[in-house]
């Protein structure tokens, strides 16, 4: 059965029903309709909610809520996750699964409440302190999000890793049919990290202060291993009309669903124009991008930013390949036909160099 | 030969990392005594703060995680929700509670949160050399305040027992000091009551502890357990502040 829901609440269901029993959330917009879903639904289901009295504290109760083995998520946008990126190296650092949820907003600063993809760099790179990667998925559709918070979930707790839903806020806030059918309960995983107080068992304790260099050292080696492990395994993508496509468009979330109507008119007057959308930010789904080049196409990145997952592109390709890139910042939302014109001109304007 | 003293279980066999005359290791072996006495061993779940507190984990005997700086009381509440049968209780400092995390401790406090809070005073910063605490005395010579706190330009040494009673969320508020004997014995029943007052449900309990920095206090041993009744417990006076149980 399809019911009609935000992304924001769609978002929260699915975490209930994928068993999340802690919600810890500071209000911002515009994501507030989760933080609002999560009050009534999860004391509902016998689970923990807290508005808690900042981000950080959010962040740090989420932590806390994990260690002790429950599943917890917290949900913030751009200016609310700097200050939860504190906590989230420690998740990483302690390992220790959460889900973190940015519904991105124009920015820097306090910027705007309007859609963006300009958290790119702070979701992709670890975003807090030290050497620590966070897996990013980017979902595009109020459906697709719902399918996500799921498997971001299971990969927190397979890598015990924290995980970023990275959202923005036409995601959150838009209105779509949506199934949760397949949300299936969720699977058994190893607790034995866990605090629950040392009963019948040696007391644990859960740090990331190693004061002995090599031992530090080892840690992240640990962690690097791990993130390897993710790099080979977790990397997932979508494609659209890619295999006879001349121009590849590389764009993610809300941004790839623009550019999707925008290849559905060029295909209407046969541009060959095709799409790769990642749905990992992080790993990055550099392969299928090298391939793409290698069967000669060029490559048109779009975000809704001044250009940051661009870079990721230039690193897949390492030198190889043409990129075109069309950015808008600031919360501004292109349509369909902006990005027709601006593709169709790059694509008439190489096919020309070609000849 | 009857045996009188001996490590209480919730210690491990380890050596404090404490500078001779620090209270921290009195206050552990505090904790570790009522938690024996109590038999909660079992049951206890430690939240270390950063600061000397920090590595109670390598001391304590129980399940124990290291909190950012100032984050405890919002890293116990996690746990506390999740585990309301354990005892969950947070060790910081003047700098983690009263600086950096004055929010966080203030509104697990201020929601009733069933948990303990620890809270060491020495009135400095100690692992970091010295520094200027919020509870550093004024005229109190410090690494930041090379003259004296100025309180014109420092601000003035925090209450945090005084400012929490003003809660509604709060149960039971106590300081008391480790710098005699017969003040390490009314701590420990502080420490006591305070565990009863979350076991029993009765809501949010904090101990403050003034105790000896004689490393960075510049003093003797001596001279600094005099300093407390002397001159700290004139700002931060001894007894129960508030108890709503």
């Amino acid at each position: 059965m399809k019911r009609l829901m935000s992304g924001n609440a769609a978002l929260g269901e699915a975490a209930v029903l994928a068993g999340c029993t802690c919600y810890f959330g500071y209000p911002i917009t515009p994501q507030n309709e989760l933080t609002e879903y999560m009050a009534k639904r999860v004391p509902e289901a016998g689970g923990v909610f807290i508005q808690s009295e900042s981000e950080i504290a959010a962040i740090n109760m989420v932590l806390g809520a994990s260690v002790a083995g429950a599943r917890a998520m917290t949900s913030s946008s751009s200016p609310g996750m700097s200050l939860k990126q504190e906590g989230i190296s420690y998740l990483a650092a302690d390992e220790l699964p959460a889900v973190v949820v940015d519904m991105v907003r124009g920015g820097p600063g306090m910027g705007n409440i309007s859609p963006a993809q300009s958290d790119y760099f702070q979701a992709t790179r670890g975003g807090g302190h030290g050497d620590y990667k966070t897996i990013v998925l980017a979902p595009g559709s109020v459906q697709e999000l719902t399918e996500i918070v799921p498997l971001a979930f299971d990969l927190a707790d397979k890598y015990r890793n924290p995980v970023i839903i990275l959202g923005d806020g036409m995601l959150g806030q838009m209105m779509e049919p949506v199934s949760f059918d397949n949300i299936k309960p969720p699977k058994e995983y190893p607790k034995d990290y866990i605090l629950t107080g040392a009963k019948g068992r040696p007391s644990r304790m859960v740090r990331s202060l190693l004061f002995d260099t090599k031992e530090e050292e080892e840690h992240n080696w640990k962690l690097f291993r791990k993130y390897q492990r993710m790099e080979q395994n977790e990397v997932r993508y979508d494609t659209f009309l890619l295999d006879d496509a001349e121009m590849v468009v590389i764009a993610y979330g809300i941004g790839a669903r623009i550019a999707k109507g925008a290849i559905k008119r060029l295909r209407q007057e046969n541009l060959k124009v095709g799409m790769i959308r990642p749905i990992t930010l992080w790993p990055f789904p550099a392969k299928i991008i090298k391939e793409a080049a290698q069967n000669g196409a060029e490559f048109f990145v779009f975000e809704m930013s001044a250009g940051q997952m661009v870079e990721d592109v230039k690193l897949a390709l390492e030198g190889k390949g043409r990129i075109h890139f069309y950015g808008r910042p600031g919360g501004v939302i292109p349509t369909p036909i902006e990005l027709f014109r601006v593709i169709s001109r790059h694509y008439y304007q190489s096919r020309r160099g070609k000849k | 030969m009857k045996q009188v003293y001996e490590r209480p279980r919730s210690l491990k066999p380890a050596h404090f990392h404490y500078c001779p005359g620090c209270g921290h290791g009195i206050i552990g072996r505090l904790i570790a005594e009522v938690i024996d006495e109590m038999d909660l061993r079992e049951k206890a779940i430690c939240v270390a703060p950063a600061g000397c507190g920090m590595l109670v984990y390598n001391y304590f005997d129980i399940d124990t995680l290291e909190s950012a700086h100032g984050r405890g009381a919002a890293v116990a509440t996690g746990i506390k929700r999740v585990r309301p049968g354990n005892l969950v209780f947070s060790y910081q400092g003047d700098g983690d509670l009263a600086a950096i995390g004055t929010a966080e401790g203030f509104h697990a406090a201020n929601r009733g949160e069933p948990i303990t809070i620890i809270f060491v005073n020495n009135g400095v910063y100690g692992m970091t050399g010295g520094q200027m605490a919020p509870t550093t005395l004024s005229e109190q010579v410090t690494t930041t305040t090379p003259s004296g706190r100025n309180t014109v330009t420092a601000g003035h040494p925090v209450r945090i027992c005084e400012v929490f009673a003003v809660l509604d969320g709060t149960a039971y508020l106590e300081r008391v000091a480790v710098n005699k004997p017969a003040a390490i014995v009314k701590a420990k029943k502080a420490i006591t009551k305070a565990f009863k007052v979350q076991l029993n449900g009765k809501g949010f309990s904090l101990v403050e502890i003034l105790s000896p920095c004689p490393t960075n206090w510049k003093m003797s041993p001596i001279e600094s357990c005099r300093w407390i009744d002397d001159v700290m417990a004139k700002q931060f006076p001894l007894g129960v502040v508030k108890d709503a149980t």
